[in-house]
Formats: C-alpha cells, sequence, structure tokens
C-alpha cells in the first residue's frame, strides 16, 4: 500500500527503523508492526500453516487472522504477538511466523508486574461510547479505571473520518481524554485490554507499559503489568467487530475488510492503488468514499443488495463510484506471489463473471457486537433478524454494555448509549442519579438502509472458499463436518477448528454458524455461535507470574538463630515454609557422619538445638483447663501451675492431628505447643471450636509462636551449661523437676525454662523474646564449649525421639492412624474430648489394625518400604504394614526404625519382612522403645 | 551480655537504598505491642478504656492518645502499641484493668515494624497488597490484618502518607522484598514520565 503524506495520526517526520525477518524497514511514529509493513511493500507476511497459502494482513485491529509475528531477540522473543498492537519503534526485530511461534528457553529478562486496584466503575474500551461512559460515571463522582488497547484514546474515532458536535471525531476524544486526566479519581490506561472478568467484580487488565520502546530504554519498567481490579461495575464498552464474506480466494493478501481499509487510511495514510468494495451493507460504503476522498481510484461497490438506496449509497453515486447492485465477488485472482490482481464479479441473477483490476477489495459482511466479557459472566445473546447480529439477550448485574457492544450502531448513538450507561452505573455505585444525571448528548446518525443476510456468494469454489483464515477452514470443511453428522455448533468447532485460532475466529464464527443453520434448514437464532471463553485476549505467563518470582514466591521463614545456622554451615531442611537446621555437618562429614555425631553428642555430653518454630498458643481464662480437656486426649486441668504435661489432639474423626506440651503457667493460663507446621492449623482449630461449640467458655486465645525464641539444651551435660548460664536458677533434681517450669533470668535475659525432652536426655528449654533468641544461642553455645556443647539439627532430632519410640505427626501419623495405634492408651483419658466417640467405632477396636513398633532391621531401610510376612512370597503379597522412621543409630550401633504393622504389638519378637529391589531384609518386631527404656536418662 | 536482634538487620542497606522521589521505607524493628482479648460489653472493656485513657475502637479502626494506640484485630482482640521499653509498663496497667475479665499478653517481639511513608507510598502497597487503600476507603486512624502476597500483615495508616505495617518476624523479609521490589518498578515508571 501506498503512504499519503498528509493523512493518518502518524508522525510524518519521525521515522523508526527496525527489523522484519533479518532485513531493515522503516515506519513512522504511530505505525504499528502491521502498518508499517504495509507501507514498506510488505503485502505477503507468510503462508498458512495447513494449506500453505499466502496470508497477508485483513484489518487494522486484533481480528485479524493473519496478522502475528515473533517479536524480540533472544530470550526476550514472544510469539503470536499481535501486528496491529505491536507499536514500530526502534530496535523492534520482528518475524514472519503467522500462526505458529517459538518459545525462548531462558528465563525471560523483563520484568512483568501486577497491581491491585480498586473502582465503583471500569470502562472497557475508549471509543465513543466509553469515554463518554467514563466521563459520566466520573462526573457523577464515582472512582472510574478506562482502559483502551490502544496508545489513543478514541476507538473507532480514530480509524473514521467523523464529525461529532460539528468537530472532528478524534479531537473530541482528546478533550473528553483531557477531562478525565484532570479528574483525581480516575485512572486511564491506554495499551491496556481487559481480558477477564470473573465473580464480584474481578477484572483483569494487562497493560503494555513498555514494550513500544527497545529494551535498552525500558530502564527497569515492566514490560507488561497484570492489573488487578475489583470493581462494582463493569461497562463494556468494546465495539464491534467486522465479519468477512465467503467466497473463493478470499484469502489473498490484499482481500481485507473495508473498515480495516478504512482505518489503514485514517490511522496510518495507507491508502490502496485501485480498491474494490464488496459489502451486505451500507457500512463499507464510507470505506469508498473516503477512498475516492484521499485520490484513491475506487472502481465499483459490489453490493449483494438489490437496491442500496441508503444516504451512504446515494453519496457514493454522487461521487462518481459505480455501484454494482444484486452483484457479489465470487473469485479473485492474484499476482506472482499470489497477492490479489482482480476480483471476478457477477450478478447473482446469472450472467458472465467480470474481472474487475484491483490491489485491495474490501469486504464487509456485517457488524458484531463484541461481548466477550458480558459472556465471561454468563451474559447471554441473542440474534437479532433486522440488524443481523447477536445482541445482548439481558444483563448481568454489574456489568454492562454500551455502544456498539450493546448492538447499538452509529456514533453520536453510541456516544449517546455510552454516557446514558455511565450515569446508570455510577448510580449503581451510589454515586448521582441516572434520571437526574446531565443531558444525554443528541445522536443525529444518518440511517443506514438494512444489511443483508449473506454470507456465501453461490456458486463459488468451495474448496477454495475460507470461512476461518487463521484456520484454514473452507467451506468444503464446513460441509464435510456437517455432512458427516455433527449438528451443534460447538462439535462443528472441535471437529473444523473453526473460531479456535490466536484471534478467536471473530471475523469466522457467525459466519459458520450461519452456514450450519443454512445447511439444516434451522433459525439461525437456534443454532448461535460458540462460546467465547476467557481470556479475551492471550496473555503472556510473565504476566500471570508477575514479580512472584525468586525470594518473593513464597515465603522462607526462618528464626532470629537463623543467622548463626548460616554461618555455621547448617544444611536446612525444609519444614512448612520454615527452614530449620537439618544437620551441622563439619569439615569433610557427609550427612550420615554428622547426624551421628550430634546424636552421640547428645547422648553422651549436650547439644543444643533451635526449637523456636514449634507452634505456641496463649490460652488464658477461668475454664482454660475445661477447654485444653475438651481437645486433647489427656487431662490438662489436673495440672499444677508451673508443670507441664504432654497432650495429643484428635480431629473428629479420632485420628491424630497434632501434638505437643502444654505448660500450665498459671491458675488461669496455659501455653500450648504445636508441632512447627501445625501451629497455625490448631489455632484456627481451637478458636472454632471456642467460637461455634463453646462459646459459654471463659476462654481467649492468643498466637505467640514468634513472640518466643526456643534453644533446648539436651544432655547428660545440659544441668552444668544450665548453670552456668543461670546462676540463680536451682538446677538440682529437687528443685527443677521433669516437666516443671521456672522463670528465670538466663544469660541477662529474661526467659523462661521448662524441662521438657524430646530425646529422653536430661534437656532444659529456655524461652526468650524472638529477638533476644540470638543473644541466647550464642550465650548456650559459649557456656557449653567446656562441655563440648554441640548443635544439632532436625535430623538427629528426629533419630534421638525415634530411639525413645516417640511417634512425630506427619511421619508415624498420616491421617488414618488414632492414639491407640500409637499405644498411647495411657494418654487417653476416660472423659469427653473431640474424636472420643470415633475412638468407640467398631473399626476403631479391631484388633487388627496397623500398630506403632520398632523394628531392627538387617539394614537401614528405606521409610515408606512396605512390609510382609513372608520371605518367600508370590505376587500379589498382603502388606501387613509399612516403615515410618528409618535410622543410623549411634546409641544402638545398628539400623533401627519405627513401623505400623497390623497387630504389631502382639507380635514383638517375631520377624517380618522388607522386599526391596535389590532382595527382601528380614526385619524384627520389637518395642518402640529401644533406648534407655527405663527412662532414667531424663533426669540427668 | 548481648543485644536483641532486629529481624531486618541483613536487609538494612537495601531497604533503606530502595528510597525513592514517590515512597521510602525502614524498618522499625522494636515496637511495644500488648495483645488483648475481652467481650467489648463485658466490664474490661470501659476499664481498659480508662487505664489507657484511650477507647477501645471500632472495627478496623486506631484510637490513639499520649504516645499508645489501640489497634482493633477483631471483634474481641485488639492490639496495644506503643515505644520500645513500654512493654513492661503496659502489660501491668492492662493486666489491673482486665484482670479476669480477658487475656493480655505481651507480644512485642512477636512482630515488627516497616514504616512506608510518601505520596506514592499506597501505589507500592498496591503492587503486593490487594487492600483498597484509597481515601475514601481507608485513612489515618485506620487498621486492617490483611495479606502482602502470601504473608499476613496489620496494617496501619499513620497519616496521609505513611503506613506502619506490622508483620511476624519470620514473614518480614519477605514483605520487605515485596516492598523494596514494588519501589523499584514505580522509580521506574517515574524516572520515564
Amino acid at each position: 500500500m501506498r503512504r499519503l503524506p498528509d493523512r493518518g495520526r502518524v508522525d510524518h517526520d519521525q521515522r523508526v527503523a527496525f527489523s522484519w525477518d533479518g532485513r531493515a524497514v522503516e515506519g513512522l511514529r504511530g505505525d504499528t508492526l502491521a502498518s508499517a509493513l504495509l507501507a514498506s511493500g510488505v503485502l505477503v507476511l507468510g503462508s498458512s500453516v495447513l494449506m500453505s497459502r499466502p496470508r497477508g494482513i485483513v484489518g487494522d485491529g486484533v481480528t485479524d487472522p493473519h496478522a502475528f509475528a515473533q517479536v524480540g531477540a533472544g530470550d526476550r522473543t514472544e510469539p503470536l504477538m499481535r501486528m496491529h498492537e505491536v507499536e514500530a519503534h526502534d530496535g523492534l526485530v520482528a518475524e514472519s511466523r503467522l500462526h505458529q511461534g517459538i518459545l525462548p528457553t531462558g528465563p525471560d529478562p523483563d520484568r512483568f508486574e501486577k497491581r491491585h486496584a480498586h473502582a465503583d466503575v471500569v470502562v472497557a474500551g475508549a471509543g465513543p461510547a466509553g469515554l463518554a461512559a467514563a466521563l459520566a460515571a466520573a462526573e457523577q463522582g464515582a472512582r472510574v479505571i478506562l482502559a483502551d488497547d490502544h496508545p489513543q484514546l478514541g476507538g473507532s474515532l480514530l480509524g473514521e473520518e467523523l464529525l461529532l458536535d460539528d468537530r472532528p471525531a478524534h479531537e473530541w476524544a482528546r478533550h473528553v481524554e483531557d477531562a478525565l486526566r484532570a479528574h483525581p479519581d480516575v485512572l486511564v490506561l491506554p495499551r491496556t485490554t481487559v481480558v477477564n472478568v470473573g465473580d464480584q467484580g474481578a477484572v483483569a487488565l494487562v497493560e503494555r507499559v513498555s514494550e513500544h520502546v527497545a529494551p535498552e530504554h525500558r530502564h527497569g519498567r515492566a514490560l507488561r503489568r497484570l492489573w488487578q481490579v475489583r470493581t462494582r461495575e463493569l461497562v463494556v464498552a468494546t465495539g464491534a467487530t467486522e465479519r468477512s464474506l465467503v467466497f473463493a480466494d478470499n484469502d489473498r493478501p490484499g482481500v481485507m475488510l473495508a473498515g480495516g481499509v478504512r482505518g489503514l487510511l485514517h490511522r496510518y495514510g495507507l491508502v490502496p492503488e485501485r480498491c474494490v468494495v464488496f459489502t451486505a451493507n451500507d457500512s463499507a460504503y464510507r470505506t469508498a468514499i473516503d477512498l475516492v476522498g484521499a485520490g484513491v481510484e475506487v472502481p465499483c461497490v459490489v453490493d449483494v443488495r438489490p437496491d442500496p438506496t441508503g444516504p451512504l449509497a446515494e453519496r457514493a453515486r454522487a461521487l462518481g463510484i459505480a455501484v454494482r447492485a444484486a452483484s457479489a465477488v465470487i473469485g479473485t485472482d492474484g499476482d506472482a506471489e499470489g497477492a490479489l490482481a482482480g476480483v471476478r464479479v457477477v450478478a447473482l441473477d446469472g450472467g458472465a463473471e467480470e474481472v474487475v483490476a484491483c490491489d485491495v477489495l474490501a469486504v464487509s459482511g456485517g457488524w458484531d457486537p463484541l461481548m466477550d466479557l458480558h459472556h465471561h459472566v454468563g451474559g447471554r445473546a441473542r440474534w437479532d433478524a433486522e440488524r443481523l447480529c447477536f445482541v445482548p439477550d439481558g444483563t448481568v448485574p454489574g456489568v454492562h454494555l454500551a455502544g456498539s457492544a450493546a448492538g447499538v450502531f452509529g456514533t453520536e448513538a453510541c456516544r449517546r448509549d455510552g454516557h446514558l450507561v455511565g450515569l446508570v452505573a455510577a448510580e449503581a455505585t451510589g454515586h448521582g442519579s441516572a434520571a437526574d444525571g446531565p443531558d444525554a448528548p443528541a445522536a443525529r446518525d444518518a440511517a443506514e438502509a438494512p444489511p443483508a443476510d449473506f454470507v456465501v456468494t453461490p456458486g463459488t469454489d468451495p474448496v477454495h472458499a475460507f470461512v476461518d483464515q487463521h484456520r484454514d477452514v473452507t467451506i468444503a470443511g464446513v460441509e464435510r463436518a456437517l455432512g458427516s453428522g455433527i449438528r451443534h455448533v460447538e462439535h462443528l468447532k472441535r471437529y473444523t477448528l473453526v473460531g479456535t485460532g490466536t484471534e478467536q475466529g471473530r471475523t469466522a464464527k457467525v459466519n459458520a454458524g450461519r452456514m450450519a443453520a443454512d445447511r439444516f434448514a434451522l433459525p439461525f437464532a437456534e443454532v448461535g455461535v460458540s462460546n467465547a471463553r476467557p481470556p479475551a485476549q492471550p496473555v503472556t505467563f510473565g504476566a500471570l507470574a508477575g514479580r512472584a518470582l525468586g525470594e518473593r514466591f513464597d515465603p522462607v521463614r526462618t528464626t532470629s538463630i537463623h543467622p548463626w545456622h548460616v554461618a555455621h554451615g547448617a544444611v536446612f531442611e525444609d519444614v512448612g515454609q520454615w527452614k530449620r537446621p537439618w544437620y551441622f555437618p563439619q569439615a569433610g562429614e557427609d550427612m550420615d557422619a554428622a547426624v551421628l555425631r550430634e546424636c552421640r553428642a547428645v547422648r553422651e555430653g549436650v547439644g543444643m538445638m533451635d526449637a523456636s518454630t514449634l507452634g505456641k498458643i496463649d490460652v488464658k481464662g477461668a475454664d482454660a483447663g475445661e477447654f485444653l480437656d475438651r481437645l486433647y486426649t489427656g487431662v490438662m486441668s489436673t495440672l499444677k501451675p508451673g508443670r507441664a504435661r504432654y497432650g495429643v489432639m484428635c480431629k473428629a474423626d479420632g485420628m491424630v492431628m497434632d501434638d505437643g506440651v502444654v505448660l500450665r503457667l498459671a491458675e488461669d493460663r496455659f501455653l500450648a505447643t504445636t508441632t512447627t507446621g501445625g501451629a497455625a492449623g490448631v489455632l484456627d482449630w481451637m478458636e472454632d471450636f471456642l467460637q461455634t461449640e463453646w462459646p459459654d467458655l471463659d476462654v481467649w486465645l492468643t498466637s505467640v509462636t514468634e513472640q518466643w525464641a526456643t534453644v533446648a539444651i539436651v544432655g547428660p551435660k545440659a544441668r552444668e551449661v544450665m548453670a552456668a548460664l543461670a546462676p540463680q536458677l536451682d538446677v538440682r533434681q529437687d528443685a527443677f523437676k521433669f516437666m516443671q517450669l521456672e522463670e528465670a533470668v538466663v544469660a541477662g535475659i529474661e526467659a523462661r525454662v521448662a524441662r521438657i525432652s524430646f530425646s529422653g536426655e536430661l534437656a532444659f528449654e529456655i524461652s526468650v523474646p524472638m529477638t533476644w533468641g540470638l543473644a541466647l544461642w550464642e550465650a548456650v553455645f559459649a557456656a557449653g564449649q567446656p562441655f563440648g556443647i554441640t548443635p544439632y539439627g532436625t535430623e538427629s532430632m528426629h533419630v534421638l525421639r525415634a530411639e525413645k519410640g516417640y511417634f512425630i505427626v506427619g511421619q508415624e501419623t498420616d491421617g488414618t492412624v488414632t492414639p491407640l495405634d500409637l499405644g498411647l492408651d495411657w494418654m487417653v483419658a476416660d472423659k469427653e474430648f473431640v474424636g472420643r466417640r470415633s475412638l468407640r467405632r467398631s473399626d476403631m477396636l479391631r484388633d487388627d489394625r496397623k500398630q506403632l513398633v520398632g523394628i531392627l532391621p538387617a539394614e537401614r531401610l528405606p521409610e515408606g518400604a512396605q512390609l510382609v510376612d513372608d520371605a518367600d512370597f508370590e505376587i500379589p503379597v498382603p502388606m501387613i504394614g509399612h516403615v515410618t522412621s528409618s535410622y543410623d543409630s549411634a546409641a544402638l550401633g545398628r539400623p533401627f526404625g519405627l513401623a505400623l504393622v497390623r497387630r504389631g504389638r502382639d507380635r514383638i519378637g517375631e520377624t517380618i519382612y522388607a522386599p526391596l529391589q535389590h532382595g527382601t531384609v528380614a526385619v524384627e518386631i520389637v518395642d518402640p522403645v529401644l533406648f534407655d527404656q527405663e527412662g532414667a536418662r531424663r533426669d540427668g | 551480655m548481648a543485644d536483641r536482634t532486629a529481624p531486618l538487620a541483613a536487609m538494612e542497606d537495601r531497604i533503606a537504598a530502595a528510597a525513592f522521589p514517590g515512597a521510602a521505607l525502614a524498618a522499625v524493628p522494636f515496637v511495644a505491642q500488648v495483645g488483648i482479648r475481652l467481650d467489648p460489653a463485658g466490664p474490661a472493656a470501659a476499664r481498659v478504656a480508662e487505664a489507657l485513657g484511650l477507647p477501645l475502637p471500632e472495627a478496623n479502626r486506631v484510637s490513639a492518645s499520649g504516645g499508645r494506640r489501640a489497634l482493633w484485630l477483631g471483634p474481641d482482640e485488639w492490639l496495644v502499641v506503643a515505644a520500645d521499653g513500654e512493654e513492661r509498663a503496659l502489660v501491668g496497667i492492662l493486666e489491673d484493668a482486665i484482670g479476669a475479665d480477658g487475656a493480655v499478653v505481651d507480644l512485642s517481639a512477636n512482630r515488627t515494624g516497616l514504616e512506608l511513608s510518601g505520596p506514592l507510598s499506597r501505589d507500592v502497597l498496591a503492587t503486593c497488597c490487594s487492600l483498597d487503600l484509597h481515601p475514601r476507603a481507608f485513612g489515618p486512624g485506620r487498621c486492617a490484618q490483611t495479606l502482602v502476597q502470601k504473608a499476613g500483615v496489620l496494617i496501619e495508616q499513620r497519616d496521609a502518607d505513611t503506613f506502619l505495617l506490622l508483620v511476624r518476624p519470620s514473614f518480614a523479609a519477605y514483605v520487605a522484598e515485596w516492598l523494596v521490589d514494588g519501589m523499584a518498578g514505580l522509580a521506574a515508571d517515574l524516572a520515564a514520565v
């Protein structure tokens, strides 16, 4: 196409240079990739996927079935970029890849952001209706967000030569934009597409923030930004899209949509040499009239209607444009490249074909309101037999349609409709009254003659007449599908792929549905079109991920002691979101060696560990003891202040939920500890029961998990270390007994000290405010030096507790294990507690349930290994249990483990087997307590 | 004797460096915070109000007097906030006032502070927090428990352009990372305009 020096909204003095398929191309500032290529004589973009036919640009908007390109170099490359959205700029790198792009392999170097926003009214689309709606709502005082996918607001006003209030329409658009930007509570978002509407006014918008500048000029700005907006009302003013007509070789580069040809003229000053117009309605006459006004030869308008007499047809005739009524284009001729050279025109009542030479054919099959966002929230549409398009059939609460999207055609009518809808939307949010609002502007659009119901030129070659150009679906393809018995448009879509293209088949879907209706002689209203599904435009994964990358992907929770662990070479284990030291390897040690050393130190000398991540809940009130009695299997109300007791909690189904030590701080105050992973869930569980089941109890809960850092000093020499740290504290056994609690100054810090042991060894757990945790840890480490104190991690903790037969929630339990299965009969008191009734179910009382036992295997088993009765078995073999924990023990000098085994407690002393890949291992069932069965060590 | 440690000590430089003409971020490592739970219709509410010299505020409000503030956390839960070091006195006053009619818990180490200030502070929060902080919906003297991405935070608006975020120390670095990153994005936008 040719560029007129004085037309279009491009800057004719600002040239931009970019790369297309590796060669240098120039455009003007304001060009899109598509318009710059057309101006540079690139008419053929590439070939179609299935049939390898040459294809070119069809329109000037996002409905274009072919205008897709690969954009960006290296890891910035992106497939299927919409060429009418990609702004031509210096340094742009683009290449021809119509329908199948390539993905980058490396991490995306660009920044993608998300932003939250809130509005009373979001307006999608800034054409005449959207601008008027946004302004009306804003002036009523509503918080408004106006989004439009173009860099400039105006929508169709920029692609047409129209007057509004007797001045050029784009000037009105600029005036409204200025007024909107002056409102403090209006956010104007150009280059932004509303891609999705969800429930409760959740609207997603994608803003192309810095896509229009070369990477080196982005300077840290986001490439794109996903706006997550919560709005009370949404105005869909997305306009209408033009559909094509179906005739042989209608896919030739040069066959365009009539509105697109007008848009290329008015937006970019691009014109053909000689243009034929083929239409079933009045709107395409504007193309003929505007082109003639721009000095372009228009040999004829081919109109399928028998008697085109509307004002536009009359104006065309007055300009000397030949109108060939009751005629149609039946085929096209191409040049050597396959681009359009001429069209073959026939009279619909018969007669010979006549060839008319042209380089562009401007086609209009009619206009379809773009209602995707309405459909996203379940909005319906009905076929309007007069306007020959689907129009909204009612609206969904909170989602309004305005202008052409609502089936209102005519620029002034759209503006008027937008104004009225804007007032209604504002009123719905409590801003102003639509009835008493400012007067709506008048709508004096010239009347248009009725469109014709026409899709396919009769007698055209069905094999080369395309219904959906993106998917290479021809009349023959649709016929084949319908002939095979397909009746429903959704089946037609899936069989032929019509309407499934990247552009969602907007130029094709209605035509396909109408062909199906014709074929089965059904009213089109019954056949309908296939659904529009979100997103309205493709969204890159980068925009969905936003900045949730790296350290922002998920919280990494650490205690205040963590820096010490890092500095001392700890290897960390993920426990929920927490990073806990797993083990502290010394030079040359692997994990097994480090864990054996750490365990030995605890059993023979003294170790220390960071126990700060355990959940802690402050339980206060006159009924605190009663409340805990109802939740734990054991009795807590009889605990004396200053004493602690271990407790297990069940879910209502009787299965073990969590466990921990409960300390009674005062007559009316307890501190309940939970597992690290269970902290939040247990608090919610407690609060739930308190609020919904037992609101009469005088109990108050407060999470204090992160108020306290806890350091455990564990081992036969723990008392010496404790004494050194807290000289005023009487640590002698008689004064400070197991499960006793003392307030003390430890290393100069006010602390709470408890004799709690998860290893069977003498142990002191010291708790100080979290901010003092590191100071306490360092003091303990220093005070422990004379005794060779050894920091240990979660792995050693697990080994030490397993040697004592202590289970871990989530390791020995999996939601199917009761306290009785774990051998905790002694902890299940004869009183009401949550889960108790379930424990009396017959299934719970079966004697062949899996029970916790210790195991002594001939070699260390993998955790999860299945256990069977016989060494010589044939598959299938009944499984009688599985290994829940498995370690090497320094204290036992051998591998051991814990397992859940059917009737396990009755089978102690028996040998069972673990079939592994390399052979079957004999496993002796033993008592779960393998070390210090008398419990003599806990007092040192 | 060693000192206590600030939860965000390791990020201090990055937090300071994030400042741009639109906003600045500062760690407020130590804040005296005492949690109270009581029945607002019961006898303790008035005693607490009198003892503190400020009323216990309604939903999502803050009441302030003489350097102490009470932040609403729930229908029967508030957080009393004051300058670092006042926690012991506060606990004493509140325990005397509440007695057996509720709970008083020192939570001064349970959360740490991040103060975000500047004309674009709301926009910074909009990069990672879905709460509507527009002056029509929020404002000085308001507070809310919400999320910064996946982390729970207690947000208090201190004045027209200043927000105090109280965050559990284990989530503080994560929250600070989001704020610092949001500031970087907005600074780049500001520079481009």
